[in-house]
């Protein structure tokens, strides 16, 4: 009963949150309520007995990304009007499309509804979820896990190779079109210099003549 | 009872929205980057409810690697805007031009 209560109470605000998210008029206004989506579906992850990636949501998406999203959204000196312009104009499509997915997807689940009788208990209450995911990831998934890691590396490598700024006098850049455009004349320079023979090869030289 | 019909259809809504988000900012790129945030949790929450009521931990060690992914794409999206930004002065999608699309 509880359980239900806080369900549709979560759920509501989920629903909601996600729905200013889209219509909101300032950028900054969706960037929070975005937070506050992803907050709500922590809670209802844990209400799914899953503790480690509802934890991993706060942090990852919360702490890192939206915060990321925020400092982009401050940065940018953003025209809401006109970019806002084309909203009532797409509204009635875009309704019809929200609609028809959602119906689609409905009556798939009502027609057909999935029966599992299981609860959502954890399989062992002994161990935490935590633990279980740890075992299988540096077991049995060690590898996908390190190619996860690749990925952040190369995200990381991206940004800030796409955001450095040219002026920066310290910073090491190529100039690709000076590369390009260079020719040999520029990279290679013929120095004119006297012959010197060393004095021992002289020697030798005199020596088989 | 909350059974799992009850988080699929939520997750069903949660997707609904984000593609209506996505068609109702045509033009504001950074809306249209939250939307897809919002589409991979809900891809994620039918994920996690699955893993959850079947018992099979599969489910959420393939979220974690949906979550890793998101993380660099967000990050390499917003890098993108900046540099399109200080290029454009703008980040209507429509002033995106230069490919002739």
């Amino acid at each position: 009963m509880v359980t239900s209560v806080f369900f549709y109470l979560f759920a509501t605000i989920l629903i909601l949150s996600a729905l200013r998210v889209i219509t909101a008029k300032n950028p900054v206004h969706a960037v929070l309520f975005l937070v506050l989506t992803f907050v709500t579906s922590s809670c209802l992850w844990l209400m799914l007995n899953v503790e480690f990636l509802a934890l991993s949501l706060i942090l990852v998406y919360v702490g890192a990304v939206m915060v990321l999203f925020l400092f982009v959204v401050m940065m940018l000196d953003i025209d809401t009007e006109t970019i806002r312009s084309g909203f009532w104009k797409n509204f009635p499509l875009a309704l019809l499309l929200g609609l028809v997915i959602l119906t689609e997807m409905v009556i798939v689940l009502v027609t057909k509804p999935i029966v599992i009788t299981g609860s959502i208990s954890p399989v062992d209450p002994s161990v935490s979820n935590g633990v279980e995911l740890g075992w299988l990831m540096y077991t049995q998934y060690s590898y996908p896990v390190e190619l996860a890691s690749m990925v952040l590396l190369l995200g990381l490598v991206v940004a800030v190779a796409l955001t450095l700024r040219k002026t920066n006098k310290n910073g090491k850049y190529q100039n690709i079109s000076k590369q390009v455009n260079t020719e040999s004349k520029d990279r290679v320079k013929m120095v004119k210099m006297k012959p010197v023979i060393a004095k021992s090869i002289a020697v030798e030289e005199g020596d088989s003549k | 009872m909350i059974g799992i019909n009850h988080y699929l259809i939520l997750s069903a809504i949660l997707f609904a929205i984000s593609v209506m988000g996505i068609f109702l900012n045509r033009k504001n790129i950074i809306v249209v980057l939250m939307s897809i945030e919002l589409m991979l949790l809900a891809v994620n929450f039918n994920f996690i409810t699955f893993s959850s009521f079947l018992h099979n931990l599969a489910g959420q060690i393939f979220v974690f690697f949906t979550l890793t992914v998101a993380a660099a794409e967000a990050a390499i999206g917003l890098a993108i805007l900046i540099v399109l930004f200080r290029n454009l002065r703008s980040i209507n999608v429509q002033d995106m031009d230069s490919l002739k699309g």
